[in-house]
């Protein structure tokens, strides 16, 4: 066998990466599409309920979160720009701006959940097996779609975190910056799902 | 070994990019406000196309994305329309 070349090199395949992490996106939008689908055929049945139901939520925190959101959503991706541009600093700024904007998020959602919690609104408590149907089926529907999101921001923070300590100590470069690409991919799926669920669950009254 | 360069969005372009997406933002929280009926959840939605569009576009980098990446995108959103369709016409027309 004929030695090719002395450099080793580390087996690499940025264009397969960023295939897995589309594929693994479809798999997450398939998910929530199946959710929202559950709710639209209740909301079909059950209109007036969701009506009286969505006008308990509160929108002001819901708006807010959307904007904290987009506003992630343009960091996240103004730090690969950085890091295509090779201003890392900027990079771990940005980066350090978009967790930061995910911590606001999951503040804001405590403290709406927390209201619902002490109005003694939380699945399988004692007032919500006395809802009716319709009201019912909504209160599960925002928890479950609305928690489940909120796992993805977990999960998206967690992802970006390791990117930024990467990039600190050098891993993720302007050479190798996968991570951080595919991580941003992630942090816009879970803009892009809220850009679905905010107006279903807090506007549409 | 398989390196690519991906295309670099600017800041410019990202920067405009969330100043319109705030502003559908804040036409979508506006119009709900009206009773318009039916017309308002489809006035969300059609908002939120929208929104999910430049997402997609700008933010995920499809416009300058590899041809099949952008197709596995617009298969799985085709898909996903047929399936609340179908589910729709199967409810009405029951």
């Amino acid at each position: 066998m004929e030695e090719k070349s002395l450099h080793h090199e580390e087996p690499r395949d940025d264009f397969g990466a960023k295939m897995g992490m589309w594929l693994f996106i479809f798999t997450e939008l398939l998910l929530f599409a199946g959710l929202f689908l559950v709710y639209s055929v209740y909301r079909f049945q059950y209109p007036t309920f969701f009506h009286q139901a969505a006008l308990e939520l509160n929108v002001t925190i819901g708006s807010l979160n959307t904007v904290v959101l987009l506003i992630s959503s343009m960091t996240v991706a103004m730090s690969l720009t950085a890091m295509q541009k090779n201003n890392r600093k900027l990079a771990l700024t940005l980066l350090f701006i978009t967790v930061l904007c995910a911590l606001i998020f999951l503040f804001n959602k405590y403290i709406e959940w927390g209201t619902k919690f002490e109005e003694g609104l939380y699945p399988g408590s004692p007032l919500m097996l006395k809802l009716e149907r319709g009201h019912l089926l909504f209160f599960s529907l925002y928890f479950f779609m609305t928690g489940l999101h909120a796992l993805h921001i977990i999960i998206g923070m967690v992802i970006l975190l390791i990117a930024w300590f990467k990039i600190k100590k050098g891993t993720v470069n302007t050479g190798k910056y996968m991570l951080l690409e595919n991580g941003a991919l992630y942090w816009h799926l879970v803009d892009l799902i809220w850009i679905f669920l905010f107006p279903l669950f807090y506007l549409i009254t | 070994m398989n390196v690519i360069a991906s295309h670099v969005t600017s800041y410019k372009t990202l920067g405009y990019v969330l100043i319109l997406l705030l502003v559908f933002t804040t036409i979508t929280i506006n119009v709900t406000s009206y009773n318009l009926k039916a017309w308002n959840v489809a006035i969300a939605l059609a908002i939120a196309g929208i929104k999910g569009y430049f997402v997609l576009t700008y933010f995920m980098h499809l416009k300058y994305e590899n041809r099949i990446i952008r197709a596995f995108v617009l298969v799985v959103f085709s898909l996903f329309i047929a399936i609340f369709a179908i589910t729709f016409i199967d409810y009405l027309y029951r």
